[in-house]
C-alpha cells in the first residue's frame, strides 16, 4: 500500500517538490536545535578550559589519540557511505542502496565498539568522575574531574545520537530492501543522511577539543 | 524532481579532503606552536564541517530558506559561545585579557 504513494504528495502540499523541500527544511530546523543543544556543552567546555588550561591539557593526555583518530576516520568513512546511499536512492539502484546503508551501519557500530573499550579503560584507571576518581596530583584533581565530566557528557550524548542513528539506518535498510525508495521518493534517505552527517560534524569538533589539546 | 544529484566522485573527493584534514590536525597537534595550536585546530575543524555541510548535506544546492536556516544556527552558536566566554574571561581572570589590558590594570591596581 505504501508503494502506491511513491512520487505522489500529501494533500496539503502543492506538489512533490514542495513536499521534499518542507521535509528538508524541517530536518534542518531540528538540526538547528541540536546545534544549540550541543552548543551548551561546548560553551561549558570553553569556559572551564579557559579557567583551567593546564588541568585540561594534562587530563586530555590520558585519552587514547590513536583510537580517537581511528574513530574519526571511521566516522568520516561512514559519512561517505551515507552520501553514496543517498546517491543510490536518487538514481534508483536498490542493491547498492542497501549495501551502502549496511556499510554505514557497520561503521557506526565499529565506532561505538571502540568507544566501549575507551570507556572501559577509563573505569579501570579511575578516571570516571565520582567517588572512585583518583588523580596523582590532588591540587588539580577537581579540575581534571571537570574535564572528564565534560568528556563523558559530550561523547556520551554523541554516542546516544549514534545509537539513534543506527536505529534509523535499520529502518531505512528494511524499507530499502522492500524497494520503498527510488528517484521519485528518496526523501527519507536524504533527511536521515542529514542527521547522520550532523553527528559526524559534532565528532569533528569533539575529536580535537578532547583528544588533541596538550599533545605537544 | 528538482533534487540535485551529486556525482559519487564528488563525494569521494570530499571524503579524501576530510581524511587529509584529519591527518593534518592530528600531526599539527604534536608540534608546539603556542596559542596557534588551538587556532589551527579550530580552523581545520570549521573547514571540515563546512565541507560536510556544503556537499555531504547538499547545502550548496538547497533553497534560500534552508541556507538562511543553516547560517542562523552558526550565528546563534557563535553568539552563545562568544558572549558567554567574554563574560568568563573578563570576570574571573582579568590578567588573561588580550592586549595586556588586564595586566596593566593588575599592575596599576594597588598603586
Amino acid at each position: 500500500m505504501a508503494e502506491a504513494v511513491h512520487g505522489a504528495h500529501a494533500h496539503h502540499f502543492d506538489d512533490a517538490v514542495q513536499q521534499r523541500e518542507a521535509a528538508t527544511l524541517g530536518m534542518w530546523i531540528f538540526l538547528v536545535t541540536e546545534v544549540m543543544f550541543f552548543g551548551g556543552l561546548f560553551t561549558a567546555y570553553v569556559t572551564y578550559r579557559a579557567l583551567y588550561p593546564d588541568a585540561f591539557a594534562h587530563a586530555s593526555h590520558h585519552l587514547d589519540v590513536v583510537l580517537g583518530t581511528f574513530n574519526t576516520a571511521v566516522l568520516i568513512t561512514s559519512s561517505l557511505t551515507m552520501a553514496l546511499a543517498v546517491y543510490a536512492a536518487q538514481v534508483g539502484r536498490r542493491g547498492r542502496l542497501v549495501a551502502c546503508l549496511c556499510l554505514t551501519a557497520l561503521l557506526g557500530a565499529t565506532f561505538l565498539v571502540v568507544k566501549v573499550f575507551e570507556y572501559a579503560e577509563k573505569f579501570e584507571h579511575h578516571l570516571v568522575p565520582g567517588p572512585a576518581f583518583s588523580w596523582p596530583e590532588t591540587a588539580e584533581a577537581p579540575n581534571v574531574q571537570l574535564f572528564y565530566s565534560l568528556y563523558f557528557a559530550m561523547t556520551g550524548l554523541h554516542a546516544l545520537h549514534m545509537v539513534i542513528g543506527l536505529g534509523i539506518l535499520t529502518w531505512l535498510i528494511l524499507g530499502a530492501r522492500r524497494g520503498r525508495f527510488g528517484p521519485a521518493y528518496a526523501t527519507p534517505v536524504e533527511v536521515s543522511g542529514l542527521y547522520w552527517h550532523f553527528v559526524d560534524i559534532v565528532w569533528i569538533f569533539l575529536f580535537p577539543l578532547l583528544y588533541l589539546i596538550g599533545r605537544h | 524532481m528538482s533534487t540535485h544529484v551529486i556525482a559519487p566522485r564528488v563525494y569521494v573527493g570530499i571524503f579524501l579532503a576530510l581524511m587529509v584534514f584529519t591527518a593534518l590536525t592530528t600531526w599539527v597537534a604534536f608540534i608546539d606552536l603556542g596559542p596557534l595550536n588551538v587556532v589551527i585546530m579550530l580552523v581545520i575543524a570549521f573547514l571540515k564541517a563546512s565541507l560536510v555541510v556544503l556537499f555531504f548535506m547538499h547545502a550548496r544546492y538547497e533553497s534560500q530558506l534552508t541556507r538562511v536556516t543553516i547560517v542562523a544556527a552558526v550565528f546563534w552558536l557563535f553568539v552563545l559561545i562568544v558572549i558567554s566566554a567574554s563574560d568568563v574571561f573578563m570576570r574571573a581572570r582579568p590578567e588573561a585579557l588580550p592586549l595586556g589590558i588586564g595586566a596593566r590594570s593588575a599592575v596599576m591596581g594597588p598603586g
